[in-house]
């Protein structure tokens, strides 16, 4: 019997939070583990709690209980320097929130300059990279009204891994999106996910997690009911509410 | 004479014009730097106490809001009447043109105060969330991210409440400060002629046109494309 060697401490270690909105109870002690290149797609019924759960693991969202470790960093501690602690943990909203007022380029350039402290020369070439990596080098100069929203959400991932995050978190990337727009923000995160990058991803992308999750979580009324690869989730998922949600999904 | 001349005779007077034209643009000059006061101190007092406003401070937000809702009720001619009579009888003698400037001052930060409250919560919330997960603190976000949006819807309402707080300046005639209006109202005594007043009516354009084209100017400047 050969002894493995110890499984390394996971990126993300998220343990018993609970979140409450006054007498409303969204998280109710869920677990999150996510190790390092892993993928990982949450998925539930809307009110589940999982978009909550993925704005806690930077902070966007207190919680009321419980521990998040991101890259060894206490996050929950009053102590940690919150702004220091988000720039390892990009993140990518459903409605994008690109800045209207700034250009493609400066929209990606300001916390490269305000955060990590580059040069505006610096920060243009690194901004520039970032934007041709996400396909939009020809676009740079555009202000967001300008783009299309599939375009706008490539500029919003490009503006988040320009700061060269450990982790990157999505919140409903596509769900804002026309259909024809969803392929080219799921190219550009398939390729991110070949280079290795850890992802959280909150999604109803089901053909997406299909092919790129490495692991499946589903959510429902606050708690992780059930996770597992995809094949398991989608083929033959153990818990009633999980295959009625599938089932649902899948006819659309 | 007929109605014409006697209209004319009163209202455009030019023999009386030409008199006292020194003094009405002696006034002008004075209703400027009056003028420019108020709205500089004015617009920095309020934005001031907006930005304070949001650091959500409660016991500092209930002082701000009683503050600037009392400006906001009380008229402005009440407050320099205030001023002026009751601040000697208080030991403090103030002029009347400081009287007039620090209570413009103070209604004009007061009404600013608002439109610039208005303009940083009308930035959606998915703004400061996008600025602060990539690390921005509040106040680089603030500064970088939702000011100048804020600023942008706030200058037309800040226009218009600038300039019609700053026509107020013509209050001051009532504490003695000869601006426009007080210049053409002593002119007026003085000829026993009311086309003083149409000289200040002249002056009041001269200086308050081109202040509603800057505020337009300044509107297209901090437009972006859409």
């Amino acid at each position: 019997m050969s002894s493995s060697p110890p499984a390394p401490r996971p990126i993300v270690d998220a343990r018993g939070l609970w979140k409450r909105f006054g007498s409303l109870t969204v998280l109710k002690g869920v677990d999150l583990a996510v190790a390092e290149r892993e993928l990982v797609f949450i998925i539930g019924p809307s009110g589940s709690g999982k978009s909550t759960l993925l704005r806690c693991l930077n902070r966007l969202e207190e919680p009321s209980d419980g521990s998040i470790h991101i890259d060894g960093i206490e996050l929950l501690n009053p102590r940690t320097d919150i702004n220091a602690a988000r720039r390892r943990i990009g993140m990518v909203f459903q409605s994008f929130n690109l800045y209207p007022h700034m250009t493609a380029r400066q929209n990606v350039m300001l916390a490269l300059r305000r955060v990590l402290g580059k040069s505006r020369a610096e920060a243009a070439e690194l901004a520039g990279r970032a934007l041709e990596r996400v396909g939009l080098g020809e676009r740079t100069d555009h202000y967001p009204a300008q783009l299309s929203g599939g375009q706008q959400q490539r500029v919003a991932i490009a503006r988040a891994i320009a700061l060269e995050p450990r982790v990157m978190l999505f919140d409903e990337p596509t769900s804002a999106l026309d259909p024809e727009l969803v392929g080219g923000v799921l190219a550009v995160m398939r390729e991110l996910r070949e280079s290795g990058m850890t992802m959280v991803v909150v999604s109803h992308e089901m053909a997406f997690a299909r092919a790129a999750a490495d692991r499946v979580v589903f959510m429902a009324d606050g708690q992780k009911l059930e996770e597992g690869p995809p094949a398991q989730i989608f083929g033959d998922p153990q818990h009633e509410r999980t295959r009625a949600f599938i089932r649902q999904i899948d006819r659309h | 004479m007929g109605g014409l001349d006697n209209f004319l005779f009163s209202f455009f007077n030019l023999k009386v014009m030409a008199t006292y034209l020194p003094q009405i643009a002696q006034g002008l000059g004075l209703t400027v730097l009056l003028a420019l006061l108020i709205v500089v101190s004015g617009l920095a007092l309020g934005l001031l106490l907006a930005l304070l406003r949001s650091l959500a401070i409660r016991p500092l937000n209930w002082l701000i809001i009683f503050t600037v809702d009392l400006f906001r009720a009380l008229p402005p001619l009440v407050i320099i009447v205030l001023l002026f009579f009751g601040l000697p009888a208080a030991g403090l003698s103030i002029s009347g043109f400081a009287a007039t400037w620090l209570s413009l001052t103070l209604v004009l930060a007061a009404f600013a105060e608002e439109i610039f409250w208005a303009g940083i919560t009308a930035v959606p919330k998915g703004q400061w969330e996008a600025a602060r997960s990539t690390g921005l603190g509040f106040a680089q976000t603030l500064g970088h991210v939702v000011l100048p949006q804020a600023l942008r819807i706030t200058i037309p309402p800040l226009t218009n409440r600038t300039i019609a707080i700053t026509k107020g300046t013509a209050l001051a005639s009532v504490v003695g400060v000869s601006e426009i209006l007080g210049a053409a109202q002593s002119a007026m005594s003085f000829s026993a002629n009311p086309s003083p007043l149409t000289l200040g009516a002249i002056a009041y354009l001269i200086l308050f046109i081109p202040v509603v084209a800057l505020g337009r100017w300044i509107e297209t400047r901090f437009a972006w494309k859409r």
